[in-house]
């Protein structure tokens, strides 16, 4: 069981959460080229080890989070909100 | 290597069983191959028996970074089915089911393929309606043996499914393919290994690939803990770490994801399950067979989340138990005996590669979600054929990487470019 610590809540089950996906791609404009996007929405670099992710805390505060988390071991390094400006505010 | 004939049984049980010989070799690399096949799994083993038997081509080489079918190829539930919808998947898997039910002559090699029929359990009337449509489909393209049963046929071949009207999903019908069914998985891999190496292919365990060499748009060479191989031409069939190795030879990114299955097998049982067995519905994924040993062999849903583990978590467990529990109440007292988890390729669409890449002498086969096992023999007659005549079969020419630029996703669920809902 992967534990993580949601920064709302306290520390829980991944059970309590939904997985997103990967928390590294960066989606373009809206009226950026067709490639950009076929990028963003379909290609992976899919690691062996350390990645970023986005989890949903769906049956606790429901808030996005960004989690840094290690796919062969499932260490977890940090978890933070995903929407930028509420991870600055509680830092 | 000793053929397997009735005769030959009859003569070693006259000597003692003395006179078999090793069933493949365990040779040294040579400098150079004129097809290198990475990854000595179902599919890449598969690959080099035809590309010997198909070809004629022989200088081949498959590199395993462990030892055969020690990956994906021993970490799956065994199950043989060809209903699928999409007209490429359709196709392909119909193929794949009509190299299966010769395999072991092909082979001469038992890979008791059992052909004990794949029943699709059904919840609803209008889900009744949409397999009628989907199994009507298979007969007008070629499957003969798709089936929609009631609930009195049901009832007369699986008496000990839960049928109780309070159940949460009563059960009304089910959709069946009846020449689906199992296969023994570690046969497969023996088979086709026994098969390649006796044409000439050089199976070389644990050698693992660290590198890639290129000169512009081609691969030269690969970097092994075996030493240098020089390759003419390289195949990729490493499912569960193809990114890996398509990063190594610079690349880039690919429509996969690296996701765990889980799967169990209980303590041997007295024969209770003759057929393949599948519950799907809110929510629930849960498919079942009893091997030939006892065995209940069973599994459900991925881990949800990337992972490269190879073991699983204790939810899916659960998760996969209450399934069990839910459609055959008369397991609640057996233990599970073991249970193991593989790394799936888990394409954007649910669908495979079998393709040429941005590089000229490297061909792909990779993407295999849950469906590889069942795909192994077509998978390695359309590579090899690839491979060989370096273009691909209209068979397998909509399994490519570009379907998605092109808006051509193969997407059999209709769950759109999230790997982890092809399940």
């Amino acid at each position: 069981m992967i534990r993580l610590d949601c920064p709302f809540c306290g520390t829980r089950d991944h059970a309590e959460f939904a997985y997103g996906g990967d928390g590294s791609v960066t989606y373009p404009p809206l009226d950026a080229p067709t490639g950009a996007w076929h990028d963003a929405v379909f290609l992976r670099d899919n690691p062996k080890g350390r990645v970023v992710e986005t989890w949903h805390h769906l049956h606790g505060c429901r808030m996005w989070l960004r989690v840094e988390r290690d796919t062969v071991t499932h260490e977890v390094f940090s978890v933070r909100p995903a929407h930028p400006g509420l991870a600055e505010a509680l830092e | 290597m000793t053929r397997f004939s009735a005769w030959e049984v009859f003569r070693q049980g006259l000597r003692g069983q003395t006179g078999w010989s090793r069933q493949w070799r365990d040779p040294e690399p040579k400098a150079r191959y004129d097809v290198v096949i990475v990854g000595g799994g179902l599919h890449g083993l598969a690959t080099a028996f035809y590309l010997a038997e198909n070809h004629g081509i022989t200088n081949v080489a498959v590199l395993e970074k462990g030892w055969i079918g020690g990956g994906n190829g021993g970490r799956n539930t065994t199950i043989v089915r060809s209903n699928y919808a999409q007209p490429a998947n359709r196709r392909f898997y119909e193929h794949s089911l009509r190299l299966w039910e010769d395999l072991s002559h092909e082979l001469n090699y038992n890979v008791m393929f059992s052909q004990r029929s794949h029943i699709a359990l059904q919840h609803s009337p209008g889900a009744m309606d949409r397999a009628a449509r989907n199994y009507n489909l298979m007969r007008r393209t070629g499957t003969p043996d798709a089936e929609i049963w009631g609930l009195d046929r049901l009832r007369a071949e699986v008496p000990h499914l839960n049928y109780g009207p309070d159940a949460r999903f009563p059960i009304v019908g089910a959709a069946v393919q009846t020449r689906a069914g199992t296969a023994r998985h570690d046969a497969v891999a023996w088979g086709y290994a026994r098969g390649a190496d006796g044409r000439g292919v050089d199976i070389l365990q644990n050698c693992e690939v660290t590198g890639v060499a290129r000169d512009g748009d081609r691969i030269t060479a690969l970097e092994t803990t075996r030493g240098r191989i020089e390759a003419g031409r390289v195949g990729f069939a490493v499912a569960g770490h193809t990114s890996q190795l398509w990063q190594m030879a610079g690349l880039g990114g690919l429509p996969i994801e690296s996701h765990l299955l889980q799967a169990f097998v209980s303590e041997p049982l007295k024969p209770l399950l003759d057929q393949v067995v599948v519950f799907g519905v809110g929510g629930a994924h849960f498919y079942i067979s009893q091997s030939d040993k006892g065995g209940m062999v069973f599994g459900g849903d991925l881990d949800w989340y990337k992972s490269f583990s190879q073991r699983g978590n204790l939810p899916i467990v659960h998760d996969v138990s209450e399934a069990a529990m839910s459609i055959l109440p008369c397991l609640g007292r057996v233990k599970l005996l073991r249970h193991w988890g593989g790394v799936m390729d888990m394409s954007m669409d649910g669908s495979p590669f079998i393709c040429r890449t941005p590089l000229r002498n490297l061909y792909l086969n990779a993407g295999w979600n849950y469906g590889g096992f069942k795909a192994t023999p077509a998978s390695g007659w359309w590579f090899a054929d690839l491979i060989a005549n370096e273009r691909p079969d209209p068979m397998v020419a909509d399994y490519t990487l570009d379907r998605f630029a092109r808006g051509l996703q193969i997407d059999e669920r209709g769950a759109g470019a999230d790997a982890k809902l092809h399940g």
